[in-house]
């Protein structure tokens, strides 16, 4: 039978963060190999990484889907323009009032959804989330700006900025106390925003409260029999991971400032439920891998095109090669799509517990190869 | 033992009116007075008055559809009784949310065991402890489990009991069928409430797992917790109980103690010669 690590050690969370900073900050060194390490991508895995982190505070530890996480990530992105039109280019701040926004928007939205569970409960985030789309295009057009997005121009307030320099002649750009936000800078502020809140789920996870969320996840009647009120802990996984969608969205729009309704659309929601299953729900970093993997294809494979097969393929004799490129072509470029999901149907059938679970099967087989066979779900964390 | 208050019942026990004394001057834990239970034309509870005095051994009896398990959910709240109050230490358990029940004292183990099966042993065990200690909220992302050595060593002493520490790392879905019944007992002792509702503790365990159950609880009943039991078994009843109740197509027949009950005609007739079996 499995057993279960109830107790990882305290250094041991030392150790992972470490390791964790290490393999974030060098980023742009180990994803050259995969034509990767140009900043604007690096910076969408790092703010797509904390959105599937946060998503998977909610769902991997309370098993609550929740299918309206893009609205989080939308109203994060139009309160960071906001701060950056109201107040000041800064990023700190707008990075704050984002989060913060999406957070008090969870807790709106938690409050109502919450009063369903399982499939009823998606449903009404659904729901909700579809409605602030709409709404964002239709009612809200005076805080959204409808189909045009969000945008700076030149006769925004910025209190902050101009009480010390005068407007310019063009659009200001977004900075960190004067460092520009844009190329690597940019990346590396994701990276550090990244690693900040992986440490907070990494603890969240190793808390007596993250335990109380796997089990309410795994029998939530028999919480309420323990003497825990599980709707409070469910509304602050909510809220928490709705804040995580909105710091996401406002890194969004840190290096591109507009925001636009599109984000908050269903695929975007969907897209995210995607990755976290992908990678691993209920493991720390499987939605992380997720996240960079479905990014990935999304932007590198989708650029692949039939000279680029042919050139891949070229060690193949003349017609042998033709044909390989014309089985493999609809996969790539524009059928990318079309790879992602038949992982993603090969992921669900075989490894219900994502990439985490291959990673682990294989680790268990170079490990004890005899003891290969011994392969039920463990009690998820790592 | 003190009493464990939640937040949100707190007002409510200290407005509690002076608690009940029995008949024989010992204080009341359950007081259940002039229950009535209808389902539709069936009376499932009628007139049912029921004492639980503080530290006995309380068990329920009776052929099957007699209304024990109506009666031993009207007493944790979950079903409204339609006339009649059930109290615990004088505080009325109506309406109050099972959290809320949990939180005053009352656990109540269940007939198929209710565990947390993707949770380590030890784990299943610690989230009762905690309850205990936070009641029905606490938002501590930030603390670290691995630093909670007191609801850990309580949880590791408890299961230690239950002769199921050397298994604590394992999953509890994993479990067989006796060791899942063992650690929901568990999990209902480490919150060491002042009532403990067993709902047919041995049900469906092997001759040696029962009279190993009855041995443990002997031992708590050395501790001096209350208990109600609602058993089937004869021999898991004689041997535990201070006082039996039995009931019969909802009223109770017979009550007192075992010698009392066992010679009574019509508790014989309820089980041997009557239709009702």
């Amino acid at each position: 039978m499995p057993t279960t690590p109830s107790f990882p050690k305290l250094q041991s969370e030392l150790a992972i963060m470490a390791v964790f900073a290490a393999a974030v900050l060098t980023m742009p060194l180990w994803m050259a190999p995969f034509g990767a390490a140009y900043p604007d991508l690096l910076q969408k895995f790092a703010i797509y990484g904390i959105f599937a982190i946060g998503f998977n505070l909610l769902f991997g530890l309370t098993g609550y889907l929740s299918f309206g996480h893009a609205a989080f990530l939308g109203v994060g992105s139009y309160a960071a323009v906001w701060s950056f039109k109201l107040f000041t280019m800064n990023v700190l701040p707008a990075v704050v009032f984002g989060t913060l926004v999406a957070s008090l928007f969870a807790v709106l939205i938690g409050f109502v959804a919450l009063r369903r569970a399982g499939i009823y409960f998606s449903i009404l985030t659904l729901a909700l989330a579809q409605m602030s789309y709409n709404m964002a295009y239709s009612v809200l057009t005076p805080i959204t700006n409808g189909e045009t997005g969000l945008q700076l121009t030149q006769n925004d307030p910025r209190m902050i900025d101009h009480m010390f320099v005068d407007r310019g002649a063009g659009l200001p750009s977004t900075n960190l106390f004067g460092l520009e936000m844009s190329g690597y800078p940019g990346f590396y502020f994701c990276a550090v925003v990244l690693i900040i809140a992986f440490f907070i789920s990494l603890r969240i996870f190793r808390s007596p409260f993250g335990l109380k969320l796997r089990a309410i996840k795994s029998n939530q009647t028999r919480m309420g029999y323990t003497g825990f009120n599980t709707r409070p802990h469910l509304l602050f996984a909510f809220i928490i991971s709705g804040g995580f969608a909105g710091l996401a969205g406002s890194l969004l729009a840190i290096t591109d400032p507009l925001a636009g309704a599109e984000r908050m659309q269903w695929t975007a929601s969907g897209e995210v439920v995607l990755m976290t299953i992908l990678g691993g729900a209920g493991t720390l970093v499987g939605p992380l891998l997720g996240a960079g993997l479905i990014k990935y294809f999304e932007n590198i494979f989708s650029a692949f095109n039939d000279s680029t097969l042919h050139e891949i393929f070229a060690f193949l004799p003349d017609g042998l090669e033709s044909v390989v490129v014309f089985l493999v072509s609809p996969f790539v470029g524009e059928g990318w799509h079309l790879t992602l999901g038949a992982l993603f149907m090969v992921i669900v059938i075989f490894l219900p517990g994502g990439i985490m679970e291959g990673l682990r099967r294989l680790s268990r087989l170079v490990r004890r190869p005899s003891a290969g066979r011994a392969d039920q779900p463990q009690t998820q964390e790592g | 033992m003190s009493t464990q208050t939640a937040p949100a019942t707190s007002a409510a026990t200290s407005a509690a009116p002076a608690i009940a004394h029995s008949a024989s001057g010992a204080p009341l834990v359950l007081n259940v007075t002039d229950v009535e239970k209808n389902f539709g034309g069936l009376k499932a509870l009628n007139n049912i008055n029921l004492q639980i005095e503080e530290g006995k051994t309380h068990a329920i009896i009776g052929p099957n559809g007699a209304g024990k398990s109506t009666l031993l959910n009207v007493c944790i709240g979950r079903i409204p009784p339609d006339r009649g109050v059930v109290e615990f230490d004088g505080v009325p358990l109506t309406g109050m949310a099972p959290h809320e029940i949990n939180q005053i004292g009352v656990v109540r183990v269940f007939q198929t065991p209710e565990i947390f099966p993707d949770l380590s042993l030890l784990h299943n065990v610690m989230i009762p402890a905690l309850s205990k200690r936070e009641g029905a909220f606490r938002f501590n992302p930030f603390r670290s489990l691995a630093r909670e050595h007191e609801i850990r060593d309580d949880a590791e002493h408890v299961l230690a009991d239950m002769n199921l520490l050397e298994k604590k790392d394992l999953e509890a879905g994993n479990l067989s069928r006796g060791d899942k019944r063992r650690l929901e007992l568990a999990m209902g002792l480490v919150q060491r409430p002042r009532l403990l509702l067993l709902d047919e503790p041995t049900a469906g365990m092997s001759r040696h797992d029962t009279n190993r159950t009855i041995d443990l609880l002997k031992r708590i009943k050395e501790r001096g917790m209350t208990k109600v039991i609602i058993e089937h078994d004869m021999h898991v009843v004689f041997s535990l109980a201070d006082h039996i109740t039995v009931l019969a197509q909802g009223t109770i027949i017979a009550e007192g103690t075992p010698d009392q009950v066992r010679g009574n005609p019509k508790v014989q007739e309820a089980y041997l010669g009557g239709a009702h079996l």
